[in-house]
Order: C-alpha cells, then structure tokens, then sequence
C-alpha cells in the first residue's frame, strides 16, 4: 500500500500486542450496521509513475497563461524568483504544524514575526498578522472586526469597486447578523463616491485600491471622510502597487488588508494564496488570526511565539474575534521571501514596470479607431477598462486566433457597463511583443470589414 | 558568526536579490497619475542579496521540528507524510499557471480534478451534495452552518437558532456557530466520553438548528449511539452535521451518510495528507446530502454536454466565502493522493492508522492514565495523573519529549480530561519508530519518578528554552522597530 511502511508481519505482531486477531477486530465501536461492506465508488490505485501520467495529461488540458494572458481582476501573474520555491520548499516548512510548541518552531516564528513587520510596512500600518485565507476574507474580517471596534452600528459601506467576490463574501458572512451592506456607487471617473453614505450608523467603510475597474482611488478624501463620521475605514489594496502607490496608513485608513497572491505566488486557478492585515497596535485584542510575539527565553535569549490567543477560538470559543484556525501560512512565507528578496527597490521595480507596460498597451490601444479609455483621467495602475465598438467576447475572440488569452468580459461583473468593456490587466512579465501583437490583433478587429 | 539575527538586522543598503532585466517599453510616466497617490515614503523591507537571503531561510528552517525528520503524533491534526510528488505535481504549469477567469474549454484539466475530487469525497462519506470551496476545516463548519440557515429559512424554520455542541468539541465548532449568528449550546460528555444522551435530550427542541459533532470524537472514541443521536436531532427537525477532521480513523470503513450524518467537512490537510505548511494552507470541502445540495456555497462544478464549467449563479446558493473557487493547489494534492489510494488503500489507511493508535496505547497505557482506556479509534488521550504528585504537567512531558526528538502530542486539548495529552500517531508510521517512541514515553514517565526537574527544565536541546509568554502580552513587540527613536 502506499504511503503505510508496516509489512503484514509487522502488523500481526501489532494486532497481538493490541489483543486482538484481525484489523475488522479494531473497529468494535462501530455497530456492524453501520459499516460499510461494499466498494467504494473508487478507482484502483496507482504507482507514482502513473500518477505522474496521468497528472500531466490532466495538466496538458489547461492553457498556461506563459503565452499571453491580460487577466488579473485579483489574480496577476507576476515574476516569482527562484528562490522562493526553492526556499518555501524545504520539507521543515512543508511539514511543520502551526507553531503551538513555541521552542521547536522557532523557524516558523521568526519567519512569521518578520513577515508581520513587512506587511506592516507595506501597507504604511503599526502592526500585521500572520495571514488569513485571502484577499476576500481578509477584508470581510475587517468589517467584522469593525463592527466590534464600533458597537451599536448596523451599517457598512462598501464600495461598488471593491472586487465582487469580496463583496459577496462579505453578504454571505453578514445576512444572518444585524450588519447591513449598502454599496457606494462608482461616479463617471471610475471612482468611488462615498456622497453622505458614512452615517452615524455608520460602522465601516470598505474601499480597495486600485479598484476593480483598475482605477486609482482618492483614498485621503474616502479615509478623512469615514473618520469624521466615526467609523473605521477599511482599504483593500494590490501589494504589488504599494511598491508606487500611497499606503492605506499614509492615506490614514484604519485597518489595511489585500490579496498575497502577486507576492511570489502562481494563480494557480485562484488559490491558495493569503490575506495581508495589517491595523494600529492598540486594536490588536480585536484582530482575527494568529499573532506571533517576541519575547525571551528562560536564559534571557531573544525568541518568538504566538501571541493574544485569548482572542483565538481553541481559548475563547464561541466569543472569539473569529473562527479562523488554519491560515494560509505557508503561502505567507512564500509572501515574506518574496519581500524580502525584492526589498524596497525591487517591490518599486516590479511596480514601475508593470505600470510602464499598461501604459504602452493603453497609448496603443486608446488610438484605434473605435476604442475608448472611459477612466483614463482617473489614472490607473497596471490595469485598466477598454471599451470596445464590439462585444468584449469577441474581441477576447480575436486575441484567442493569435494564441494569447484576452481579458475580463466585464459584462457578468458590471452589466451596467454594458457587453463591450474589457479589463485588461498587464505586470513585469508581459512582453512589449505581446503587447504589439494584442494592439494588431484589435487594430484588425476594428477595420472595416470588407463588403461582401 | 552570529545566526539568529533577522532579515532586517542583516539588510544593508544597495543589497537585493530581484532585479528585473531591461525594460522593453518606455519608462513609466508618472505623471499620468492622479495628484498625491504616490507613497511618500518607501516600506522599510530587509535589502539582502541572494545568498543571504538563502541562508537566512535555510538556517530558520533548522529551528523546526517537521513530519521530515521527527515523528509528530499531534493528535487531532493527523499528521501522515505529506508525498512528495504531490508538491512537485502542483507546479506543472498546467496546474499552477492558470487563471480561475479563464474560459472554462481551456482549464478542462482543473475542473475535471475537481469534479473527481468531489466524487471521490461523496463516495468515501457517502454524502452526494460536495463543495471544495473552503479554504480550511471551520470555513467547512461554518459553510455548513449557513446551509443549513439557508435550509431552515427556505422552509419557514426561523425560530432553529441553537446549535448544539458536545463539551469535546474542537473550539472552531462553537466560534462558527457565533459567526453564523447562531447560539452555541454545550451538551455534556457521559461517563464513556461519549455525548450523554439525557443531556442531549434536555436541551434538544424545536429551537434545534444542528447538532455537531465529531466523529470519531477528540477523544478518538467513536460514538458508538450515533445513530440513535441523529434520530433524537432529526426527530426534534435539527440537523446532523459531522466535524470530520477524524475522518482518518473510518474512511472506507463506515460512511457518515449511514449514521445520520447531513453535512459534513473535511480536512484534506488531514486526511488526505496535504502538508500542514506551519499552520496552512489547508482546503475544507463540505459534503452534504441532496436535499441541501442547491445551497451550497458559489461557484459550484457543473458538467454539461460539451465540458465543465464553473457556475456561480447557482440561485438558492448561500453565495461565497472568500475568492474564486477554492484552494485548487491543495485539492491537486489531494486529488492525487486518492489516486494513489485508490478504494482499496483508503480502507487500508483507516485500519493501519487505527492499529498503530490502538499499539501505543496499551504500551502506555500503565505508565501513563488513559481514562477511557478501550479500543480506540485513530488516536487516544491520557494524562498526567501518575505523574502530578511530582509537580510533572503535560507541559513537562511535552517539553520533554522535544528534547529527545519528537514533536509533541497535541496537549490540553480536549477540555473534557485535565491535563490532556493527546496521540495520533497515524498509519504512515512503522512499527519501529512506535517503539521507539513507546520507549521514551516510559523512559520519561520514569524521570517524572526520579527527576522531575529534568522535565521541568526541558527543553535544553532547542535554539531557545521556555518561553515568558505572559511577557509576550505585557509588553507587545509585534513587529521589528525598524526605527530608531
Ligand atoms: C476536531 C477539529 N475540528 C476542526 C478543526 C479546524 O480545522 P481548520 O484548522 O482546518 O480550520 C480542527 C483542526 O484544527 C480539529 O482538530
């Protein structure tokens, strides 16, 4: 069998031991009746090597996105450095368990603390911990958190170009609480217009930056504007762009959280990847997730260790500040080798590159004939909206016949726009070649076809 | 040369490991931005070259103790080998360079091991209706819970807003319960560890939303009167649902669906041994029986004539619970892991992880008190009762056992038994590394005898001794001062 090392003589010495003849003897507690004596619906077995096949032909029916591909919208594909699978790799990350036995986790731990400072850093805040899932989750355990920092409001504003996946895992952990959602609408700009929405009922305000629509947020006016209406302001934002783009701490928001994926990880078909948090030190007793600590050891020395678990649900239960138990941690630590390898100067390079690629696309783009830039003065990051003189599934058509894999049809998303808007979405490692090959395969599209 | 130093005690200015090549298009105009949305101040990130930074990373790996070089018998968290192949299989491209917002013609491959997966999973739990959308086990529990408001809702049910939870239960159960705006109610554990059934029946009642359970219990007993369980909830119009992170200890043996069980969640970075990863990621897929299918969570597989998809429109679904739909890079692994099972070796997985747990225990089970001392599922508890005269916790002893090359066993946990000490040893173990283990366990049962303070002074073989954690509250250092004030 594989993976079970024990021969059958092992085992008949074991069941001796045990007092008992055969492995059906172990299972006593369970009444014959409900055993189950038939297969199960389950195919045989296989070695390692036909594994291995049989992987790689499910593998070959999918489209690396190595060819070309403009989709982002959450997920980028980014340059991952060699050292970050070679680092994350090594089996005493792999196979470790969260680090509950402090003195033998040091590994973890300290990796840990450190990303805590990083992320801290990078999204401009005092403190981070140790990851949640994702992006989604993160931001929808900081209106939870909110809600707990700002007792006896029911409301939360989100706006329209927070990611519609957060959005509806923020309605899904909401409808059976008192807490309501109401959306902030987009202007003409792209940009959020929160109008008078921050009530005094108000008990959050949840924006992400840039927004879904790839625009660049007024993020001090959004901050300043929460605060005076005494709530805590949430900004999601794209770690990647915080190499260039002001901090959610520098704008004044009171809880930072964003997607890790683009720190150091493959898109992987959406996961797994981790939630950044990051807020001020005096709100940690109301943070969800793990906390790693320094403290010392019994001879003075320096060491590190999980930390405010009295919040944590195996302490408190039913009146934690979350359920959450199992993070993301090993996608985390890719995170923090990522950051660390790039440090302040890469992090800078790789968004600057990707902001010089979208804007090479969106000059092309923007002049043919027939193709708009509608939130080109709002200015965006490496993303942007493009509105097409046909339907987006047809140009996403057109960018398929040269062999690249085109953008988002916004149309499911954002129907108000229409069916003719595309995001397209461009990082370090789009090449200028696929971008010129992108702007002939639209310039065709929108040629006047021949009359026939 | 000193190794414990951090990334930011190590940076210096002008060091970096990534740097880009050449840019292939004119340089970034920042001008185009809108005024005031650049950083003005840079983050302070550690600037460190390539082979630092290797060292950095390597040297804090050593400071773990890992399944790859220590036996780990943390019970309830069952951790087998985690295969290897199974890491190098989730960085084919095909696996890893794909985007969930593809059309769904070019990631058949994806979908088609997902939709395998979720057979699989029904096959094994017996329970149709499966989603791998959660990203670890309480994300499972409380996915289930919403189905299950979801249920009581679409069928008039409002006042079911108590969920009932024995005293054993893991702590994600009842903070799931909370989150799913439902009141958690504690039902007592009898005699025999398992749930007492006149408690139960006290408490259950029309306000009954779901009783949770888990099966095996933490106690790594099973409930032998489940049956008779899920009859009082059902009768009473709650549902069952299962914490499956024991699932390890039946799987191929008795299906949940047989003995009642309505929804249930999975830890695969349990029983389908992907690696814990320090703490994650995990994936916890629930299953849940026909008549809760169109609730489960978006986007759900769909298989139509010309190929899957995914659909997340589903109209009575209780929406999502984080991004896209799943943690696909865990469900690979456990994808293939059930390949190399296959119906056969997940029987085999069950009896063997049952046996080397059962092996243990009556090696034991005189040096250390074990107060249901029976056969036992997949793991045991024992305690420190023999060795408390002497001033020897379960802390000690786990301390103790790091220093001769263990991880330790899961401890305080569950609350139902003082001083709990919990052993999953899992099928993956040989025999001899049991006895080798058994050996130190009563070496160390003797030395609590004749020297207890070895125990309390352990561990001396690590980077760092005990740590003042009450130090880590009273005076917080939750990040590095990367600054000088
Ligand atoms: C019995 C039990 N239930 C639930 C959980 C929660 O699972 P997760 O950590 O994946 O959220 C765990 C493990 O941590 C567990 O042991």
């Amino acid at each position: 069998m594989p993976f079970i090392q024990n021969s059958e003589s092992d085992r008949q010495e074991m069941l001796a031991a045990v007092g008992v003849r055969t492995m059906a003897d172990l299972f006593e507690q369970i009444p014959a009746e409900l055993r189950h004596n038939g297969p199960l619906p389950i195919d045989a077995g296989l070695s390692e090597d036909e594994l291995r096949a049989e992987m790689t032909e499910l593998a070959s029916w999918n489209t690396p996105m190595a060819a070309g591909c403009f989709l982002g919208a959450g997920m980028y594909r980014h340059f991952i450095p060699t050292v970050v699978d070679s680092l994350q790799g090594r089996h005493e990350f792999v196979t470790a368990y969260t680090p509950y036995q402090p003195e033998g986790s040091q590994g973890t731990l300290t990796a840990f603390f450190e990303f805590q400072t990083m992320v801290a850093e990078l999204m401009g805040m005092e403190i981070a911990n140790a990851s949640m899932y994702d992006g989604c989750s993160a931001a929808t355990e900081a209106v939870i958190m909110a809600s707990n920092l700002v007792r006896n409001r029911t409301k939360v504003v989100v706006s329209h170009g927070v990611h519609p996946h957060t959005r509806r895992t923020l309605e899904t952990y909401l409808k059976w609480t008192e807490m309501e959602v109401v959306e902030a609408p987009l202007g003409a700009d792209g940009r959020t217009e929160l109008g008078d929405l921050a009530d005094d009922n108000t008990c959050a305000v949840l924006v992400q930056n840039p927004n879904t629509l790839g625009v660049i947020e007024d993020l001090d006016s959004i901050a300043a504007t929460t605060q005076a209406a005494g709530a805590i302001s949430i900004c999601s934002a794209y770690p990647t762009s915080l190499g260039l783009l002001r901090s959610p701490g520098e704008a004044g928001f009171d809880i930072a959280v964003g997607d890790g994926q683009c720190l150091g990880t493959a898109p992987a078909f959406g996961g797994p990847s981790f939630g950044l948090f990051a807020c001020a030190q005096k709100h940690v007793r109301k943070m969800p997730g793990r906390i790693v600590g320094e403290t010392v050891d019994d001879k003075g020395r320096r060491g590190f260790a999980l930390t405010f678990q009295t919040r944590e649900q195996h302490i408190r239960r039913a009146k934690a500040t979350s359920n959450i138990c199992t993070n993301n941690a090993l996608i985390a630590l890719r995170g923090a080798i990522y950051m660390a390898a790039a440090g302040p100067h890469g992090l800078a390079e790789v968004a600057t590159y990707s902001l010089a690629k979208a804007q090479y696309a969106a000059k092309a783009l923007g002049a043919i004939p027939g193709f708009e830039l509608p939130y080109k003065d709002a200015g965006s990051f490496n993303e942007f909206v493009l509105k097409c003189p046909v339907p987006a599934a047809r140009v996403n058509k057109a960018i398929d016949a040269v062999g690249m894999i085109g953008g988002l049809d916004l149309k499911a998303w954002y129907p108000e726009l229409g069916e003719n808007c595309l995001l397209l979405a461009f990082t370090e490692t789009t090449t200028r070649a696929q971008i010129d090959q992108l702007v002939s395969a639209l310039t065709n599209l929108a040629a006047p076809q021949p009359v026939a | 040369m000193n190794k414990d130093t951090l990334l930011f005690e190590k940076s210096r200015p002008g060091h970096r490991t990534l740097r880009l090549g050449k840019l292939d298009v004119p340089a970034a105009d920042l001008s185009l931005l809108p005024k005031g949305s650049l950083r003005t101040k840079a983050p302070v990130l550690p600037e460190i070259g390539e082979l630092d930074l290797i060292r950095h990373y390597v040297l804090l790996s050593k400071k773990n103790i890992s399944i790859a070089d220590s036996f780990y018998p943390l019970g309830s968290c069952t951790m087998k080998y985690n295969p290897v192949t199974n890491e190098a299989v989730v960085q084919y491209p095909g696996l890893a360079d794909i985007h969930p917002e593809m059309d769904a013609g070019r990631v058949q491959g994806a979908l088609r091991i997902m939709k395998r997966l979720e057979d699989g999973l029904a096959g094994i739990t017996g329970l149709p209706g499966v989603t791998l959308h959660p990203a670890a086990g309480a994300q499972g529990e409380l996915t289930a819970l919403l189905v299950a408001n979801a249920h009581f809702e679409a069928t008039g049910q409002t006042k079911r807003t108590k969920v009932l939870i024995p005293d054993s239960a893991h702590g994600t159960n009842p903070a799931s319960a909370a989150i799913a705006g439902l009141e958690a109610v504690e039902i007592k554990s009898g005699k025999d560890g398992l749930v007492d059934l006149a408690d139960l029946e006290s408490k259950v009642g029309d306000d009954t939303a779901v009783l949770m359970i888990t099966n095996p219990s933490t106690l790594g007993l099973f409930e032998s009167k489940i049956a008779k369980i899920a009859e009082i909830v059902h009768k009473a119009g709650g549902l069952i649902y299962m914490d499956g992170a024991n699932l390890n200890a039946i799987m191929g043996i008795s299906r949940p669906a047989d003995f009642g069980v309505d929804m249930m969640h999975i830890n695969l970075h349990k029983t389908f041994s992907t690696p814990h990863g320090g703490g994650g990621p995990g994936a916890g897929p629930i299953c849940v029986t026909d008549e809760l299918t169109p609730y489960l969570p978006s986007p759900r597989v769909v298989e139509e004539e010309d190929g899957l998809r995914l659909d997340y429109n589903a109209p009575q679904s209780i929406g999502m619970l984080r991004g896209w739909p799943g943690n696909f890079g865990v469900l690979v692994r456990a994808y293939a892991y059930l390949r190399r099972l296959g119906a056969e070796g997940v029987k085999r997985v069950a009896e063997n992880a049952v046996l080397n747990a059962n092996y243990i225990r009556v090696k034991l089970n005189k040096a250390y008190h074990v107060p249901y001392d029976r056969m036992c599922m997949h793991e045991f508890v024992c305690n420190n009762k023999h060795q408390r005269e002497k001033g020897v916790h379960a802390l000690d002893i786990a301390k103790r056992l790091i220093d001769l090359g263990y991880h330790p066993m899961t401890i305080y946990f569950p609350l139902v038994v003082s001083e709990a000490m919990m052993i999953e040893p899992t099928e993956t173990e040989s025999k001899s590394t049991l006895d080798a283990f058994i050996a130190d366990m009563l070496m160390i049962a003797e030395e609590a005898q004749s020297d207890p303070d070895k125990l309390h002074a352990a561990p001396v073989t690590t980077c760092v001794g005990r740590l003042d954690e009450g130090r880590a509250v009273r005076e917080p250092k939750l990040r590095y001062a990367c600054y000088k004030d």
